[in-house]
């Protein structure tokens, strides 16, 4: 692999981390409002210079002079000449934001939004107070200028050189500079060790020797800078050009003549000198090698320490993760058909058949459960966008908001994790922008002007429920009621539960917000939240006390690729129904079935009406018998409505691996996707969602038209 | 044997590209993300070259190169700190550290083995 793929692997990994430097700073930032905390300042500092270093490094000049403005005032900031201002806090997160933007634009190699990020700089500069500097390009040109200067190069050039006694301690070898002088041209070194003294007052550590070094060679001044830089300070240094072959001994060449005679005279001391240097090498060098021995007998030590700084994690495509997990499927499918195998013969050995089919299935399962942890991450890649939009929220809105996460190490699948981040931001944006009441109306209602925003995630059976909790004003049931019969999504004497009203809010088209805000409210989007987590096969309510606040609930399962469902047969078919989706299974008594207009057949749970689907009908297959009350009637729940689906028989119920039938058929409707049995015939799950609402648009009427 | 070289940085790009470079060319590389890890693994094993950032968490560069100055060790290791051009206060704090010297940031994989070359 050549340098340059190599470094855009690297330069893959800098993207990453960038993004993760600028969550901490844009985290640090939004804490950064309530305590100007030093070691806050110093984080966020830390992670600006990071991504300017590492943008330089990988030749990304834009983003590092970008940086350079951000690194600049947060530096400032951290050495307290700054002050830590809200509108330095806002130039900053928008810096954030831009640089995301650079970032991402970079890695794709898109055109950068120069505009933008020329108005960001000047709100930088101008919060630094330099609005018409431009300092680095002005040093940048004084370097060169400097270059430049010295192109009238010597033919040579005599350097006195007089290191301070640490020169050793720091490993500053004198030796390894004249190496490198001799590769720039001929060098002639002379030790002056006039100030050595005698060997009892001799420290073998410092470095008593002084040189004069002749160089011949046509070299600017710069090349001999950089030998020197590392010695620079505290030591005498001085650079005389000489005229080369031709000596054109001006009035300071002539000065340092006779130091270097004195050198010359003293050339042989340079012998006794360096046995002693190579001396106090040995001993560092001795030192050196017996820890060496001890690392040897603790080598564990190392690579754990290794490990721990990089949290233990690994980045594994998605992709390869999958196609474990579709192995891991095939292999339960197998499991599965060797036991039912095993329970149609009947030799002496089948309990050892048994055993080790039991065996097998623990196995298998385990294994499928390790390897779906690998799909699973903590539910705060999705939270930790929370802190920044409440904060931007809060400032548009003129609210005062404390948003509180909680459970944010519950792990969920990534897959699951994507689609819910975006109705989360939803609900949130919701919440605040309806639910909770400006300072004035919350003092006015007797409550703290600070409102309250929760995010809590927990595990609840094999499902995973995230809440959305505010103490804001609480739904108008009134209202939304009174709305509803205006848009007739209610019939005019349909008698609701408060938790039907308040469910109400989730309706195509149903919108509360007296004027529509650029921030959410215009009718569409609590039906689109709901799409989304029914097409995730969740499921959300909410629960809401007027003038306490609501309560968003949404449940959803933990993965995406197995499902706990429940096995129904028709006639020869057996389906699946997710278990998430079963409200409950009843036995149908013939008086409460009532056949309405339209072959539609009705019926009467309780006090409420529920359409009756027969899926003989639904998929065309032959069942033992079509009338209800032989059969089993499964009430099946999603979006708020319910239906009866008609079935022969409830078999057993079973974590099922889902193959998608889009990907190896085509999509059907009504048909979530497909399994394998374990006597190797396929099953088909019932995608109850589609299959509720295309029977409430031929029900629905129907029932409201019964009911009344 | 091959010189055995201790790269400390906070970022994993940086570590990424070091060790890439020096273990090209020859060199043993170990890593520490910060001070307090690179002063461990210098206390557990010998290295003949510290290569440290400045600004890390917990312990940052300069603190740790005073750190293993005092280490009986590391009195002759040479150590460089890795230095963004702007700071020549910072280079001064790391010599008076007891640094060797320093590489300026941005520097590409020739530059830092040609640093490097200059104390191994």
């Amino acid at each position: 692999m050549t340098i340059d793929l190599e470094m855009a692997e690297i330069a893959k990994v800098f993207f990453q981390e960038s993004r993760e430097g600028l969550d901490v700073m844009e985290s640090g930032l939004l804490s950064l409002g309530a305590t100007a905390d030093r070691e806050n300042i110093n984080t966020i500092f830390r992670a600006a210079h990071s991504i300017k270093g590492g943008s330089a490094t990988f030749g990304f000049a834009e983003v590092a002079g970008f940086t350079h403005g951000v690194e600049t005032l947060l530096d400032e900031m951290r050495n307290g000449v700054r002050p830590v201002t809200a509108e330095a806090i806002q130039t900053l997160l928008q810096a954030c934001d831009c640089l995301r933007e650079m970032i991402a634009a970079t890695e794709a190699e898109q055109p950068l939004d120069q505009v933008r990020i020329a108005s960001l700089n000047g709100d930088i500069k101008h919060i630094l107070g330099e609005a018409n500097e431009a300092p680095a390009p002005a040093r940048a040109a004084g370097d060169e200028a400097a270059g430049t200067h010295a192109a009238s190069e010597p033919g040579g050039w005599r350097v006195r050189f007089e290191p301070v006694a640490d020169l050793l301690r720091l490993r500053n070898e004198p030796t390894r500079m004249f190496a490198e002088l001799r590769r720039l041209g001929t060098m002639v070194a002379h030790a002056d060790t006039s100030r050595l003294p005698l060997l009892d007052a001799l420290d073998p550590e410092s470095c008593y020797v002084s040189w004069n070094i002749d160089i011949t060679a046509q070299i600017p001044r710069g090349k001999l800078d950089e030998v020197f830089d590392w010695v620079d300070s505290g030591c005498r240094l001085e650079f005389t050009p000489t005229g080369g072959s031709a000596p054109v001994a001006a009035a300071p060449g002539a000065a340092a003549q006779p130091q270097a005679a004195a050198g010359d005279a003293w050339s042989a001391e340079t012998k006794a000198v360096s046995p002693n240097e190579t001396k106090t090498v040995a001993l560092a060098e001795a030192k050196a090698a017996a820890p060496a021995d001890a690392d040897r007998s603790a080598p564990g030590g190392a690579p754990a320490q290794k490990a721990s700084g990089d949290s233990g994690s690994i980045r594994v495509a998605t992709e390869k993760v999958d196609n474990i997990i579709n192995l891991v499927g095939e292999l339960l499918i197998t499991q599965s058909m060797l036991s039912s195998f095993a329970d149609g013969i009947d030799p002496n050995d089948l309990d050892r058949l048994r055993q080790g089919l039991s065996q097998l299935a623990r196995n298998t399962r385990e294994l499928q459960e390790s390897v779906m942890q690998i799909r699973m991450l903590p539910i705060s890649f999705a939270f930790n966008r929370f802190p920044r939009i409440v904060h931007d929220l809060s400032r548009k809105l003129a609210k005062k908001v404390e948003l509180k996460l909680s459970g944010e190490g519950t792990e969920l699948d990534k897959t699951v994790l994507e689609k819910i981040s975006d109705p989360l931001v939803h609900l949130v944006r919701n919440a605040l922008d309806h639910g909770l009441e400006t300072p004035e109306r919350r003092v006015a209602a007797g409550k703290h002007e600070t409102g309250t925003l929760e995010l809590a995630a927990f595990h609840e059976g094999g499902n995973i429920i995230i809440e959305v909790r505010d103490d804001g004003a609480g739904l108008n049931k009134a209202k939304i009621l009174q709305k509803a019969r205006e848009r007739a999504l209610v019939a005019p004497d349909q008698d609701l539960t408060d938790e039907q009203i308040d469910n109400l809010i989730f309706m195509p088209g149903f919108s509360t917000a007296e004027q529509i805000s650029d921030v959410s409210g215009r009718g569409v989007g609590m039906d689109v939240v709901r799409r989304n987590i029914n097409d995730l096969g969740g499921h959300v309510q909410i629960a809401s006390k007027e003038g306490l606040g609501s309560t968003i609930r949404i449940r959803l399962p933990l993965t995406l690729a197995i499902l706990d469902g429940q096995l129904v047969r028709v006639g020869k078919e057996i389906y699946i129904i997710s278990l998430l989706a079963i409200v409950e299974t009843i036995q149908v008594a013939r008086e409460r079935v009532n056949t309405l207009v339209g072959h539609t057949e009705v019926f009467r749970l309780r006090d409420e009406y529920l359409p009756v689907v027969k899926l003989c009908d639904q998929f065309g297959v032959e069942p033992d018998s079509r009338s209800a009350e032989d059969g089993l009637l499964v009430v099946l729940e999603a979006d708020g409505k319910r239906v009866g689906v008609l079935v022969d028989d409830l078999l057993a119920q079973q974590q099922v691996v889902i193959k998608s039938l889009e990907s190896n058929f085509k999509s059907v409707a009504g048909i979530a996707g497909a399994t394998i049995l374990g006597d190797g015939t396929v099953a088909l799950i019932i995608d109850a969602p589609g299959l509720i609402s295309s029977a409430a648009k031929q029900g629905v009427g129907a029932v409201a038209a019964h009911a009344a | 044997m091959s010189k055995k070289i201790l790269a400390v940085d906070d970022s994993a790009s940086m570590r990424q590209m070091v060790l890439f470079t020096l273990q090209g060319a020859g060199y043993e590389v170990v890593q520490a993300c910060d001070g307090v890890e690179a002063l461990e693994l210098a206390r557990q094993s010998a290295v003949d070259l510290v290569l440290t950032d400045v600004h890390m968490p917990r312990m940052d560069g300069i603190t740790l190169v005073r750190e293993l100055r005092g280490l009986l060790n590391y009195k002759f290791v040479p150590m460089l700190i890795l230095t963004t051009e702007s700071s020549q206060e910072k280079k001064m704090d790391g010599k008076r550290a007891g640094a060797t010297g320093w590489i300026v940031k941005p520097f590409n994989p020739q530059q830092l083995l040609a640093t490097v070359a200059r104390v191994l």
